[in-house]
């Protein structure tokens, strides 16, 4: 163990609870982990933590050994090791519960480790809602190869056939002598398995053991509370803000005050007698003030004179203009154009021709608590913890920023604030391990709500064009979608040329990344159709706080706001109800990748159930609500995404003398198909709805042509408690045409839900008052804007 | 520098710093609070929510010298290893997602309780407008308030395995 090196609390009183002279420490040093057994009731409820001691070389677990999963203890508990990490939707109690699943093993007799670089094997962290869908098949896999190994490890010992054993909580035992049993812990436990794996990459990580059909499972489907909570609401968890070593310092970081501008002086004496002063660090235009503790370094930061030269132009449009500017600017990159049938034609044919256009402004992650890190550079090694969601890639591009060698960087993962794709691109990992690297001590920093709510990876905006024709018979026969997205140079994953303090080093990829403009998952039969979608630019590219990454379920609140809002539209004009008039037009469709039909249909029906729909057209028609200055509607959202279906169903209430909007009630019917944990589920859904239902009433980047002037949660709104719902309601439905098969899959959940509530919550407003509202977010102003238009 | 006195959670700490300094940083760099933290700063957000008499209070804008009351932090709402009610509700209900802005939420509900046991659901709202949550759990705080209030909430040496009731 590096003697500088102080690990956080839980690892550290874990470490003097163990004893040092166990052989059992030693070969798991040797097998790549270090696997401490402390007393039985430890603050997490579970006995186990891991943490390598070694001060490097840090080499990655081999994901092609049995032992990097799964290690068994003397007690009869086990240990998991999975390369994600949960950013608070349960994933890491859902993971335990498939791997004691197959394992045979009691869920509150095994523990899980996730995502540090240099003790779990690399399943690339999280992202895109992936965790259960993907990430768990290899987990299940080698869990069921344990079993397997541990049944003929049993059946030597027992001397009976393997066909002739029964596992079940950690013990092995003859199916026909229940007294012939022999525990997990007797077999191997304290020992290796040393078994060796198969598989092209992590994804496909298995052994030789099937997994169990669906029928077997029984651990799997269990509403077991998460395991990180407790530790969450007494104040015990060690967060990755709170963790200290000795001789750390605490940085802060200096922005450009203009967008675009360059650095032209530093006046150091305007900080240098500041209490605790050690040094400003600055490379291009990065400018970081260090002190001896962290109130210091704020106000030296605050109080630096820093001379920056104004950009020779505009870095982008003011945000009033922006939709404009996107009309009108040439294309950038990335042109989607997809023609089914005769689009032209068939508008041209067209009884009815519906136009529309929307629009979504930048909305931000606006993390509650700022990007954070802390950098060890000790023993010649460095040592980053952070809660990265992607910690491999941090690893990974650090070195590369550092120009060290992968083998000196690890990254310990810690929990941290919400996640959904802002850390994928962890700019403070990268200043810390930066700042740390100069300085030769250990290094936090945390950005401020200003610089966090400024210049945080922002969701593109989007403009939308949409047309679509309608038979006599109020059928969709055309239909012609062209988006354009404000997504060029859309930021990579922890890339070493992509992230802030490289962008502003005057570091380069050979070219900006395109960026991404998307058309709607969702497949409705519509027999003609052209879907085009276009990226195009803003006048700065580089070190802008306009910078787009990925926000949850990138792109997909945007077009399915627009998508979803103008179907609703076609419904109207064509006289029908917006849940039939989507049935008719899924029961038509050829689509049907992952039985996405029957499960589309069967999850609108029981959304529409539950809500307790009655079938009509929107509007509602303006009877008993004449003398009311509130009125009420409601409106659906259908979408897709990766396999997973979402019928949402919002309530809303508008007051058309101030309009405010409430979102009162949501319904959401949700089959992602197998469920591991039915109350974790519907969390998830549940926070994803609400996440949604911030970016349609609150969020929206403002700017003028210089900077960001979204800068607090005064300038940035974000949903508050008393805009919360009175009621949600999550169905989980199971539609797949053969719901009992053994072979069910499971799907993620992180995001569907997120995905259609702006255009939900859009239909709600225009049932309840004829007001088709085109651009999110919907505050009272705009809403009294649109109401006192149409009267 | 000088000499500033803090009673917290019961014991009495001295810290040589600058007076000016905001609680917050003192609880969490000085005396190893885990609770409370850093959110924006401005008194905004509630991250940063402790007691003083009782009272919720902006750790991050108030300096340290101004704060003569006891200072009570997430970690002093259980006694003797029993979690507070609120904290055991927050349990129940599976409260959290990422857990970052949760010292702020129960602490300020448990500000709103101790002045008004019984809060109607709109007085919950309203008691709870400062404390922002970004992950959207407010659905969940709002039933865990309602749980203590109705006296709901799991006797609080047993920790469920079963949510009960699936939302």
């Amino acid at each position: 163990m590096s003697s500088s090196l102080q690990l956080p609390k839980n690892v550290e009183d874990a470490l003097l609870q163990s004893d040092p002279s166990t052989s059992r420490r030693n070969f798991l040093k040797s097998s790549g982990a270090l696997i401490l057994t402390v007393g039985a009731n430890t603050i997490f409820g579970s006995k186990v933590r891991a943490q390598s001691m070694d001060s490097g070389p840090f080499t990655d677990p081999d994901f092609l050994e049995l032992d990097t999963w799964i290690v068994i203890h003397p007690d009869n508990t086990a240990s998991f090791f999975v390369g994600k990490t949960d950013g608070g939707q349960g994933t890491g109690t859902a993971f335990r519960q498939m791997m004691c699943d197959e394992l045979d093993i009691a869920y509150d007799k095994t523990d899980l480790v996730m995502g540090s670089t240099d003790t779990t094997p690399d399943q690339g962290g999280s992202g895109g809602s992936d965790g259960v869908e993907r990430d768990g098949w290899p987990m299940r896999r080698v869990a069921a190869e344990a079993r397997r190994v541990l049944l003929r490890l049993a059946s030597e010992h027992l001397s009976i056939p393997v066909t002739d054993l029964t596992a079940n909580n950690a013990v092995i035992s003859s199916k026909s002598d229940a007294l012939k049993s022999v525990t997990y812990a007797e077999l191997i436990g304290g020992r290796t398995f040393d078994v060796s794996l198969k598989g092209e990459n992590v994804n496909a990580t298995t052994g030789e053991a099937n997994v169990k059909s669906v029928s077997e499972l029984n651990v799997i489907g269990q509403s077991i509370q998460r395991y990180d909570i407790p530790a969450k609401v007494d104040g015990s968890l060690t967060w990755a803000v709170d963790v200290k070593l000795p001789g750390m310092v605490h940085a802060r970081n200096i922005r450009p005050t203009l967008a675009g501008a360059t650095l032209g002086s530093i006046d150091e004496s305007s900080v240098s007698d500041t209490p605790g002063f050690i040094r400003i660090v600055s490379r291009g235009n990065y400018v970081a003030v260090v002190c001896e503790r962290e109130e210091q370094a704020i106000i030296a930061a605050r109080l630096l004179k820093v001379d920056w030269q104004a950009p020779s132009e505009s870095a982008f449009p003011a945000s009033e203009n922006l939709f404009d500017y996107m009309r009108n600017a040439a294309i950038a990159a990335n042109s989607v154009s997809d023609v089914t049938g005769e689009p032209d034609s068939a508008l041209g044919a067209a009884e009815q021709v519906i136009e529309a256009e929307y629009q979504v402004p930048f909305q931000g992650h606006t993390a509650i608590g700022p990007a954070h890190a802390l950098a060890d550079p000790s023993d010649g090694q460095m040592t980053i913890y952070s809660n990265d969601m992607k910690s491999y890639g941090l690893r990974r591009g650090v070195a590369k920023f550092l120009s060290i060698p992968e083998e000196q960087v690890r990254v310990v993962y810690m929990d941290g604030p919400q996640v959904y794709g802002r850390t994928a691109a962890d700019d403070a990992g990268f200043e810390a391990a930066f700042l740390a690297n100069e300085l030769g001590r250990p290094v936090r920093i945390q950005w401020m709500r200003d610089e966090e709510t400024a210049w945080d990876t922002k969701g593109p905006a989007y403009t939308f064009k949409l047309r679509g024709g309608l038979d006599a018979q109020g059928k969709v026969v055309a239909l012609d979608y062209a988006a354009r997205s404000a997504d060029f140079n859309h930021l990579g994953y922890n890339q070493a040329d992509t992230v802030l303090i490289a962008q502003l080093m005057g570091i380069r990829p050979a070219k900006p990344a395109e960026g991404r403009a998307v058309t709607p998952s969702i497949k409705y039969s519509i027999p003609n159709q052209r879907m085009t979608a276009d990226v195009v630019s803003l006048p700065l590219i580089w070190e802008t706080p306009l910078r787009t990454g990925n926000l949850r379920d990138p792109n997909g609140p945007q077009v399915t706001f627009a998508f979803e809002s103008f179907i609703d539209e076609l419904a109207s004009a064509a006289n029908a109800d917006p849940v039939q008039f989507r049935l008719d037009l899924l029961s038509a469709s050829d689509e049907d990748d992952l039985l996405r039909k029957a499960r589309s249909i069967a999850t609108l029906n029981a959304a529409a159930e539950r809500f307790g729909w009655d079938t009509r057209p929107s509007p509602k028609p303006s009877t008993s609500e004449l003398d009311s200055p509130v009125v009420t509607g409601r409106g659906l959202g259908y979408t897709y995404r990766n396999g997973t279906v979402v019928a949402l169903i919002a309530e809303v209430e508008v007051n058309r003398t101030t309009g405010h909007v409430w979102v009162k009630r949501m319904v959401c019917g949700h089959d992602c198909g197998l469920v591991i944990n039915p109350a974790g589920l519907s969390h998830t859904v549940e926070c994803g709805i609400l996440h949604g239902v911030s970016r349609a009433l609150w969020e929206e980047v403002q700017f003028d042509t210089e900077k960001v002037k979204s800068v607090d949660w005064v300038s940035y709104p974000s949903l508050r408690h008393s805009d919360t719902p009175e009621s949600i309601e999550i169905v989980q439905v199971n539609g797949d045409p053969n719901p009992n098969r053994d072979d069910l899959p499971h799907y993620g959940a992180g995001e569907a839900s997120h995905k259609p509530v702006i255009a939900a919550v859009a239909n709600a407003i225009f049932d309840a008052t004829g007001i088709r509202l085109r651009q999110p977010p919907f505050r009272k102003e705009r809403v009294l804007e649109a109401l006192q238009t149409k009267t | 520098m000088s000499v500033v006195t803090l009673r917290v959670n019961g014991a009495t700490h001295e810290v040589d710093i600058d007076p000016s300094t905001p609680l917050l940083y003192i609880l969490r760099n000085d005396l190893d609070f885990r609770g409370p933290r850093f959110g924006c700063g401005l008194g905004q957000c509630g991250a940063c929510t402790v007691l003083v008499d009782g009272a919720a209070l902006r750790s991050c804008t108030i300096p340290a010298s101004q704060v003569s009351g006891e200072i009570t932090t997430l970690e002093g709402l259980s006694q003797n290893g029993t979690l507070d009610p609120l904290q055991q509700a927050w349990i129940d209900e599976q409260v959290p997602q990422c857990g970052y802005c949760q010292n702020g939420q129960i602490m300020t509900a448990k500000a709103l309780l101790d002045q008004n046991p019984s809060p109607t659901g709109a007085e919950i709202r309203l008691g709870m407008e400062g404390a922002l949550c970004r992950c959207m759990s407010y659905y969940r705080i709002q039933a865990a308030i309602k749980r203590v209030v109705e006296g709901r909430v799991t006797a609080s040496d047993t920790v469920a395995t079963d949510p009960g009731e699936e939302v």
